[in-house]
């Protein structure tokens, strides 16, 4: 039974990241019907700047937790930034081009920012402070749950909360949703259609960025490299619960997590890949919207 | 018509007089001790050859112009295979009709494969710098063949020794990352640990590189009992894996390959490196020859030597002492004294084993202590 947990909650740790990043994918397919390739770039770029930041602070005397905060804190203001930039850029002037320009667009921007960060920084792999302290409450559950778990399933939990009260009750919530019904009527309704993707492109890389410093200190190294296996697999998370589908993002997310934990630690961890993508065409097969996916008629 | 006629009979009287030159050196160097040198010495696996020629021609140098062996000169061949077997057949073959009694080579196993059966005909040892796949000297299908490189398993077999030997392990963890490297790592030293029988492998399992998060693995480990885990692969997943036991309060000792004994690794494991062990090549340069051949190397060169050039220049000793002791050229004096009497080389004192591994050679373990690793005595 402890082995269970152990499991369940190693699952359910990955899983809120996988959710967290594919929270970006999904706000943003739901919004424009693309694919944000360079989604993951934006979560390794958040996980960097905090790296970058967290050296400088413990150079002038900060400790503990004032790192991680301040860290996490400016790692999310530029990777919002990027995410503005980037959507400014790739993405707005294909606006009304073709479906596939965007996408070949984003594919460009995912493999501009990779290499940039690989030119900019180094090609190997860093270490990553461990930003997170051990909590002496923690300490007789250690070997189950360690405070970096804690922090990164209480973190997540809160921001998926944030999130839904954000698009529920909020202004800005409100013309995301009208955007996504239908962006031309949104439009003639007096909704600023171009500011609200750009609001969608900074909530998703303030979530993607979260994620980043997460994992960055959860498993100590970062590389130019870790946003592409993440994007991958948190796109796999969008898909799975419906993509365009919030709830069904963060569900996707927690889904695949628990089934490569599972799968690891019953069968066997060369396998983990296997049982994850294997998940994913079960679920596309029986429910071809995927989990929460409404079937959408094609828009007229 | 004419002149056609007149060209190719040009191209006859030049390779009749290339013949003749040939012939004519042969038989000038009639009382000499003939060495082929084979190996890739052009294409693009020449790096892995030109250094071994470069050994050779060096310590050749040396030694005939102190008075030569056995007061004959020694005369090198040198021959390229560019690391194709059809082309190490003929090359074989060509260094057999010439009447070397040694052969310095091949260095790509796969050559060496195909050239040692006409070795093996015609009685001619070969010493490999480089060949380090484990049957050529373990199946005994090749009683001729010796190498002064360690075999491709000969690190699983240190890992497996260290951990059932010196650590106690009855339970083991084998962890790979399913990479051509790291795979090859594993799977040998759970041959030798099941081989062994001291203890048992409990665990063997791959693991996806770049994968965020191995908990599930090391939850496993602790479930499983391992008293210690081997892994084979590089320092990335290495870090990863024992900064996530340390977090998991498994507190077990770890095994590597050469993959991780790096700084690297100490850079990102950072504290959770301490106590880690890792298998690495054993340090050859505080031998006084390496260091002697390495400065020789460099006036003559101006450069540092490539790869293999210590194994290359060991091999080429270890010929020439077995020539002095064994008092000429018979195949069976020079396989006794390759095989018992140890000589003073680059890599260190060596003589062969039965099976023709050179004995000293090859990897010791390291350990992590105080942010570097450290040879464990």
């Amino acid at each position: 039974m402890d082995y269970f947990l152990e499991l369940f909650l190693s699952g359910l740790t990955r899983g809120s990241i996988y959710a967290l990043i594919a929270l970006g994918y999904t706000m943003v397919y739901g919004i424009i019907q693309l694919i944000n390739f360079a989604h993951g770039e934006i979560y390794m770029i958040g996980a960097f700047v905090a790296l970058i930041v967290s050296g400088v602070l413990t150079i002038y005397g900060f400790s503990g937790v004032s790192i991680l905060i301040l860290a996490a804190l400016i790692a999310v203001i530029y990777a919002a930034a990027y995410g503005f930039t980037l959507e400014r850029i790739a993405y707005r002037p294909l606006r009304n081009a073709p479906r596939l320009s965007p996408l070949i667009s984003a594919i460009g921007m995912s493999l501009f920012l990779q290499n940039y960060v690989l030119l900019a920084q180094t090609p190997d792999f860093l270490p990553f402070p461990q930003l997170v302290p051990s909590f002496e409450f923690m300490e007789p559950i250690a070997h189950i749950m360690g405070s970096a778990e804690l922090v990164i399933l209480v973190t997540s939990a809160l921001s998926m909360v944030g999130l839904t009260l954000l698009i529920k009750y909020t202004r800005i919530g409100k013309a995301m949703r009208a955007t996504q019904q239908d962006m031309i009527m949104a439009r003639l309704s007096g909704i600023n259609v171009d500011r609200v993707i750009s609001v969608t492109f900074i909530i998703g890389s303030v979530l993607a960025a979260i994620g980043g410093v997460l994992v960055g200190s959860y498993i100590g190294q970062i590389n130019f490299y870790i946003g592409f296996m993440a994007g991958v697999k948190a796109f796999t998370a969008a898909v799975l619960g419906g993509i365009g589908n919030i709830p069904g993002a963060a569900l996707g997310g927690l889904v695949l997590g628990l089934a490569e934990s599972f799968a690891a630690g019953y069968v066997s961890s060369a396998y983990e890949d296997v049982f994850a993508f294997g998940v994913l065409v079960l679920i596309l097969i029986l429910r071809p919207s995927g989990l929460l996916g409404k079937a959408v008629k094609q828009k007229v | 018509m004419k002149a056609n006629r007149f060209r190719r009979l040009r191209r006859l009287v030049s390779v009749f007089s290339l013949c003749l030159l040939t012939v004519a050196a042969n038989g000038l160097a009639a009382d000499t001790i003939k060495i082929g040198v084979a190996g890739p010495h052009t294409g693009d696996l020449a790096p892995y050859g030109i250094p071994t020629m470069e050994a050779c021609q060096m310590v050749t140098a040396q030694v005939n112009a102190s008075g030569g062996v056995l007061g004959k000169q020694i005369e090198l061949l040198p021959m390229d295979d560019q690391c194709k077997p059809e082309i190490a057949t003929n090359v074989a073959t060509k260094l057999v009709s010439d009447g070397v009694s040694i052969v310095i080579g091949h260095v790509c196993s796969g050559a060496t494969k195909a050239a040692m059966g006409i070795y093996k005909e015609a009685n001619v040892i070969a010493i490999s710098p480089s060949a380090t796949n484990p049957p050529l000297t373990q199946s005994g299908e090749y009683p001729n063949f010796y190498r002064t490189i360690a075999p491709d398993d000969m690190q699983g077999k240190l890992a497996a020794d260290f951990a059932t030997g010196k650590l106690g392990a009855k339970k083991i963890a084998i962890i790979h990352d399913k990479g051509d490297y790291g795979k090859g790592f594993a799977d040998f030293a759970q041959q030798f640990i099941e081989k062994g029988g001291k203890a048992k492998v409990v665990m063997y399992e791959g693991i996806t590189p770049g994968a965020m998060d191995y908990s599930a693995v090391v939850q496993k480990i602790r479930r499983e009992g391992a008293d210690v885990v081997v892994f084979g692969g590089y320092h990335p997943e290495a870090s990863k894996l024992v900064g996530q036991m340390k977090k998991k309060r498994v507190d077990i000792p770890f095994i590597g390959p050469d993959g991780i004994k790096g700084d690297g690794f100490l850079e990102i494991a950072g504290r959770n490196a301490e106590g880690v062990y890792a298998t690495g090549p054993m340090d050859v340069s505080k031998y006084p020859l390496n260091k002697a051949a390495h400065e020789a190397y460099v006036k003559q060169y101006g450069k540092e030597p490539g790869t293999f050039f210590d194994q290359g220049y060991a091999a080429m000793q270890a010929a020439l002492n077995a020539i002095k002791v064994a008092g000429g050229t018979d195949y069976a004096k020079l396989s006794h004294a390759l095989k018992n009497s140890y000589v003073e080389t680059t890599v260190g004192k060596i003589k062969f084993d039965s099976k023709g591994d050179a004995e000293g050679v090859g990897f010791s373990v390291y350990q992590v202590k105080d942010g570097k690793f450290v040879e464990v005595q």
